[in-house]
């Protein structure tokens, strides 16, 4: 993946890292002149049809960071596989040089300092420039197709309904979408979008609860270079489970492995050459269909927010891991010939936006879109001391700090905060902007409750999402990270069966054992539950910020790894 | 062929009142496994034929939507009498017994239960020659409230 270029750049920001005293510009420059736009997005075309992929980018208009995991554990027969590799195993295994644009974009090894360095990335200006420069070279061999979590998760896109979103896309144009969070601002309002959109949602593994009847367009088949492709929707089976169900509640959804099946031998009947799987599975539920399930030439996963700089080959079938954040794109040119996939070739573009050049009509579109809000989304509340990130499978830096505010500012000795993988990272140094906090937070169930809970209330809890997590078949996992915990520590051992992961329940403020038989005061946000009651949390973190103007978050040592 | 929607309801009726029976005692595997072999007789029970379909994660479990189909020519030998369904982890381990006769035309029910925690459900069907077949499936039920 890396030319000779980019080593030059790897070469230099290393010597920045080590020395510490560089100036963080002069790096950036170095690292800008030895990365072109052409460098990102040269491609010689292959084959025929060109599959452009985009997902989760959690309503991200404008550049951000985003630091990667470091800790993304595989259950059962994924462990030690990709997505499931992080730091220097993953950039070892990928053969990425350390401090490379490429171990910026891809990792968390070095992030604050990489960052220095290599950015910000993502912005919908910057896609918009890569999707209109492949969609002039190959127009009528190209299908641009969305996995999903695109209108949830920015303070825009919780004000105006989605709607900034929904106007931003449209002009992006993509061919369908799949989704997820999108049913979190209700049915009546995805339906009223959904009408409106100028390009399919496509959805078969959702059904009218009363009915039994499938709800969405299963899928749609395009003619793309004198291919048939049919590209079939899956959204993210666990929906009415990870998220209140009572938003949508005449939608039934599910993995229905057969009705994927089903779809697939009624594409390849209809005359489909080419079949996509258009999933918000999550990585290891679509490698499990990839192998279960036969006939699906691609799959463009979504929801576990995995970037992938390769392929993942099951079988015959293509998987594409597009990051999250608008940090990619993905392009795979297919050779489609005689009834199969004759060759292909990827490429996970990263979307630096000091080297990609800002579309002008997405950048004015989404200026005007952000306008009304931008003296809110500036606003300063806070200095970051330290990196604050949220993705990992356990507790984050700026979950710690929700949890912080949630136990001094609700008066609890517990908090609990959602494991969602979503959210942007604040640099050392930086402040807190309403925007960042929103980031973190924005969303249509933000109550943060108050209420007691015992010892065992507590652990079935921890060991419940353990369970979602690490459960050993994918189908019974659902994606998201560990729920966060501020005010107390524990141990887990992801590789226990279900009631058997966590020990060692500690309520941090007298250091004391968990007592199950005991009621502690919890406090918490995001719960599915309809009724629940209490301030919004980003109101919580706000009045917490505004009494500790300068946070310090160092990496949590309160959540011990077992086994 | 699926059930049409008054039967389906009459189906879903019928398996709520067995949910209502007054059973004290929590079903065991044993149990469930003592219930299979009266309902299978002499023969044991093989995997195949019969397919059991309800969702991995049960999104709400006072009304999990279960289906089963058993490929069978249903005429002559080749033909299912009848199918139970069983739920090892509910107070009473049989949820319903679906029968059918060669009018029937297909063996396919579709019914919703109540699972009060996750537990394997098992479908069998006995054909006219007397073989039976099973298939089960794990159905999680769980807090939720965590993904994303």
């Amino acid at each position: 993946m890396l030319s000779r270029r980019h080593f030059l750049t790897a070469t230099m920001a290393l010597s920045a890292i080590a020395q510490g005293t560089f100036d963080g510009r002069w790096a950036r420059a170095a690292a800008q002149q030895a990365l072109s736009e052409s460098d990102l997005l040269d491609m010689p075309a292959t084959g025929n049809v060109t599959l452009v992929h985009l997902t989760d980018i959690h309503a991200q208009l404008v550049p951000l960071y985003f630091r990667e995991p470091s800790v993304n554990l595989g259950a059962g027969a994924a462990a030690g596989l990709p997505p499931h590799l992080t730091g220097a195993a993953f950039l070892a295994h990928y053969g990425i040089a350390p401090g490379s644009a490429s171990a910026y974009a891809l990792s968390s090894q070095d992030y604050a300092a990489l960052a220095q360095s290599y950015g910000r990335m993502g912005g919908l200006d910057r896609i918009a420039t890569i999707v209109k420069r492949i969609r002039a070279e190959r127009g009528p061999n190209m299908l641009f197709l969305d996995s999903g979590d695109t209108w949830q998760g920015s303070y825009t896109a919780l004000q105006t309904n989605a709607q900034d979103m929904v106007t931003a896309f449209n002009a992006l144009a993509p061919d369908a979408m799949t989704g997820h969070w999108e049913f979190t601002y209700g049915a009546e309002r995805v339906k009223e979008i959904i009408d409106g959109l100028p390009f399919p949602f496509l959805a078969g593994n959702i059904y009218d609860a009363e009915w039994n009847e499938p709800a969405f367009e299963a899928y749609r088949i395009f003619e793309r270079g004198g291919v048939k492709v049919a590209v079939i929707g899956q959204a993210f089976p666990y929906t009415p489970i990870a998220n209140p169900r009572w938003m949508f509640p005449n939608w039934s959804f599910g993995i229905r492995e057969e009705d994927v099946a089903r779809n697939v031998a009624a594409a390849r009947a209809a005359g489909a050459e080419l079949v996509v799987l258009l999933s918000h599975n999550g990585f290891d539920v679509d490698r499990a269909m990839a192998a279960r399930v036969a006939g699906i030439d691609v799959i463009l996963t979504g929801h576990t927010h995995d970037a992938l700089p390769e392929i993942v080959l099951v079988g015959k079938t293509i998987l594409v891991a597009s990051g999250s954040h608008g940090k990619f794109v993905s392009r795979l040119d297919l050779d489609v010939r005689d009834g199969g996939v004759k060759g292909y070739s990827y490429r996970l573009i990263p979307v630096f936006s000091d080297i990609i050049a800002p579309d002008p009509e997405m950048a004015r579109l989404v200026g005007e879109l952000r306008a009304p809000y931008e003296a809110e989304l500036k606003r300063e509340l806070a200095t970051a001391e330290t990196l604050l990130y949220r993705r990992g499978n356990f507790n984050g830096t700026f979950d710690d700090l929700i949890c912080r505010a949630l136990l001094e500012e609700r008066d609890a000795q517990i908090a609990l905060s959602p494991g969602f993988r979503w959210g942007t990272s604040v640099l050392p140094g930086q402040k807190i902007t309403v925007e960042d906090l929103y980031n973190a937070c924005a969303m249509t169930y933000p109550a943060a409750y108050r209420s007691t809970m015992t010892g065992t209330t507590l652990k079935d809890i921890l060991e419940d999402v353990a369970d979602n997590l690490f459960n050993k078949d994918p189908y019974y996992q659902q994606g998201g990270d560990m729920v966060r915990v501020g005010g107390m520590g524990y141990t887990i051992d992801p590789a226990a069966a279900m009631g058997g992961r966590i020990s060692a329940m500690t309520l941090l403020e007298t250091g004391e054992a968990i007592d199950p038989a005991k009621s502690y005061v919890v406090a918490g946000w995001g719960s599915v539950n309809e009724g629940t009651e209490g301030p919004p949390v980003w109101d919580v973190v706000q009045d917490y910020l505004g009494k500790h103007p300068s946070v310090r978050v160092d990496d949590n040592t309160t959540v011990k790894i077992a086994g | 062929m699926q059930l049409n929607r008054r039967q389906a309801l009459a189906l879903s009726a019928a398996a709520a009142f067995g949910g209502l029976l007054p059973v004290v005692a929590r079903a065991t595997p044993e149990a469930t496994a003592q219930r299979i072999a009266a309902f299978a007789g002499a023969a044991k029970p093989a995997m195949g034929k019969i397919t059991l379909t309800a969702p991995e994660i049960a999104e709400n479990g006072n009304t999990v939507p279960i289906s089963v189909t058993v490929d069978s020519a249903m005429s002559g030998d080749d033909r299912v009498e009848s199918v139970m369904i069983v739920a090892e982890g509910n107070p009473n381990p049989e949820v319903a017994t679906f029968h059918f006769t060669a009018l029937s035309g297909v063996a396919a029910a579709t019914t919703r239960m109540r699972l009060a925690k996750t537990q394997n459900v098992i479908a069998v069907a006995k054909m006219a020659d007397g073989s039976v077949y099973l298939d089960q499936k794990e159905v999680k039920v769980t807090i939720g409230g965590c993904g994303g």
